[in-house]
């Protein structure tokens, strides 16, 4: 029949007209700022740098190696080198970075950095109400701000958290490991020379 | 005390009117009423806007504004006051004076075509003797700035939607004027208060509108779809097209230029909407005679109300046309029904009132849609396409 597809279609909208008023469930918005969405394990939107222990500055992970300065698509990522050492969480000495700038505004969320960097130092945040009003200083992000603690990583990626905190625990006790034998076989090699002799001798 | 109620706004003219020295009294009168009608349509445009965002949104299952005041209310504020802070820019290409002037010719000419509308008893502007034709001069004037917003921004969106809604709005021209036609056959006049007046009066509890009657009703139902294709409203929006040509022909205005065009738009359609409740509604009368007491106005307000929530709800369910389809509705389906229904009108003015008349009028309308439409839609069948040569 002539027109049966408008009436089928007007019939459509009326009922989802009226059905939003009654059922909930046709309602799927999720009113933002007052109600949210609980976090999903895997999202990801802008990196940050992981700190252990209780201070930002000295428990840095990162070694300032520049390898996600270079491998950054887009290039947002900005380091210096300080020249000054200082113990890494398995107490060898490393560099640490001086400055450590990422751009908002030129970040595109790949998670390159992240697969890249061979210390665990950068991780992916979830944080996503990163408006400003300032639109030069305010979305150039710094260290002070990248710097978050490992317990915010567990909180925010506990499954890939625990693993990362695995792998690091592991290679740290074959660091300890490693030291003791070496200091061991230092030990064996001193006990069986008890004088050593002067290179001029 | 329902008699002041109904007369109120008159009342209250003459009143203030009265203050003015008798030389200055037509023209204050007429400023008054002028400034009544800009008023209280850009009201019931901010209320548009809101009904029309809130219903669409449920109509998609979604909230719709609900941020600005309460329920969202206040939205239109937001609007206004964001179109009116916001940069004007003129293209560096454009043709300036024409682009500064077409949305003011947009909105003169609608709301000069309200002026004409009677909406309630002796609530009307100007009571010319040729309303109606004034009416559909006025609304054909839009067409002008149409085109003067396409061509003057020189950007090629908004010469095709200009040269789209001229197309268009030409097309659908003649079967708007062709529908209200029959109702100037049967009230036997071009003026407005006296159509209305025509249809006064109940048969039984029926009112006397001539929505109720065959022909009537099937000009409401042409007069309708020609309204939507005049007024750019969807389905009949190629002119603005989004998804196709992003706005159409006010693709190059910002600010609050932007913001006249979108009242001239919904000016213009209340316009229509007002001339489809005066032609075949009833104009401001009550739909029974025991509801007579409620006053004129909030009838015909009420019914154009109806009328805007019915486009609202169209715009929600279908889908645009293409323009080949556009151009052969409005050509081969709507010009050749409304010619039928003048000839129909005229079998029911000179035949016997009573049932016979009602049957033969019905069939004579209903019988030639039924076979244009059969027709066309076998025309219009999609068929598998064969390629000569790449097979």
């Amino acid at each position: 029949m002539f027109g049966e597809g408008i009436a089928k279609g007007m019939a459509e909208t009326a009922r989802n007209f009226f059905g939003s008023y009654v059922s909930k469930e046709r309602l799927v918005t999720v009113q933002y700022p007052e109600q949210r969405l609980p976090q999903k394990e895997a999202a990801r939107n802008f990196p940050f740098l992981v700190y252990d222990g209780p201070a930002w500055d000295t428990g840095l992970r990162c070694v300032a190696c520049q390898i996600c300065e270079k491998e950054c698509p887009p290039q947002c990522i900005f380091i210096v080198k300080d020249a000054v050492k200082k113990p890494d969480y398995a107490g060898k000495m490393q560099f640490q970075p001086k400055v450590f700038d990422i751009d908002t505004s030129v970040c595109m969320s790949c998670q390159i950095c992240v697969e890249v960097c061979p210390f665990d130092a950068i991780k992916m945040d979830v944080e996503f109400e990163l408006s400003t009003a300032d639109r030069f200083g305010g979305l150039l992000i710094q260290k002070r701000e990248l710097a978050k603690p490992n317990d915010y990583y567990h909180k925010i990626h506990p499954m890939e958290a625990a693993e990362v905190d695995g792998r690091l625990a592991v290679e740290k006790a074959k660091t300890e490991a490693k030291a003791k034998a070496d200091a061991a076989a230092r030990a064996t090699v001193a006990a069986a020379k008890p004088a050593p002799v002067p290179a001029s001798a | 005390m329902t008699e002041t109620a109904d007369q109120i706004f008159v009342l209250l003219k003459h009143w203030l009117v009265a203050f003015a020295p008798a030389k200055w009294q037509p023209l204050f009168s007429m400023l008054i009423s002028a400034a009544a009608i800009v008023g209280g349509f850009a009201g019931l445009f901010a209320l548009t806007t809101i009904l029309e965002r809130k219903g669409l949104g449920r109509i998609q299952n979604r909230y719709g504004p609900n941020r600005v005041g309460p329920f969202g209310l206040l939205q239109p504020l937001a609007d206004g006051v964001k179109s009116l802070t916001k940069e004007d820019i003129i293209p560096r290409s454009a043709d300036q004076i024409v682009h500064f002037i077409a949305p003011l010719v947009l909105v003169g000419p609608v709301f000069l075509a309200l002026a004409v509308i009677p909406m309630g008893r002796n609530l009307v502007a100007a009571d010319l003797d040729a309303g109606v034709l004034f009416f559909l001069a006025a609304g054909a004037a839009t067409e002008l700035s149409v085109f003067m917003a396409g061509w003057s921004s020189r950007n090629k969106y908004s010469m095709l939607g200009a040269m789209r809604a001229i197309a268009q709005m030409i097309s659908y021209e003649v079967p708007l004027i062709l529908s209200a036609v029959t109702v100037v056959m049967m009230a036997g006049s071009l003026s407005t208060v006296t159509i209305v007046e025509t249809q006064s009066g109940y048969t039984g509890f029926l009112p006397n509108w001539y929505v109720l009657t065959p022909w009537g009703l099937a000009g409401f139902l042409l007069f309708l779809i020609a309204a939507l294709a005049e007024s750019n409203r969807s389905p009949f929006d190629l002119p603005e097209g989004e998804s196709e040509i992003i706005a159409g022909y006010y693709i190059e205005y910002s600010g609050f230029k932007f913001a006249l065009f979108f009242l001239g738009e919904y000016i213009g359609m209340f316009a229509i909407s007002g001339m489809a409740v005066t032609l075949f509604l009833g104009g401001w009368h009550a739909p029974f005679a025991f509801l007579g007491w409620v006053p004129s106005y909030l009838w015909f307000f009420g019914k154009l109300l109806a009328l805007i929530c019915l486009f609202i709800w169209i715009r929600g369910t279908l889908p645009r046309l293409r323009m080949d389809q556009l151009m052969n509705f409005a050509w081969k389906f709507m010009v050749p029904l409304t010619l039928v229904n003048i000839v129909v009108a005229g079998c029911w003015r000179f035949m016997e009132p009573g049932f016979a008349r009602w049957v033969a009028c019905g069939v004579l309308i209903a019988a030639p849609a039924a076979i244009l439409a059969h027709v066309l839609a076998a025309k219009g069948k999609i068929h598998r396409r064969v390629y000569r040569y790449a097979d």
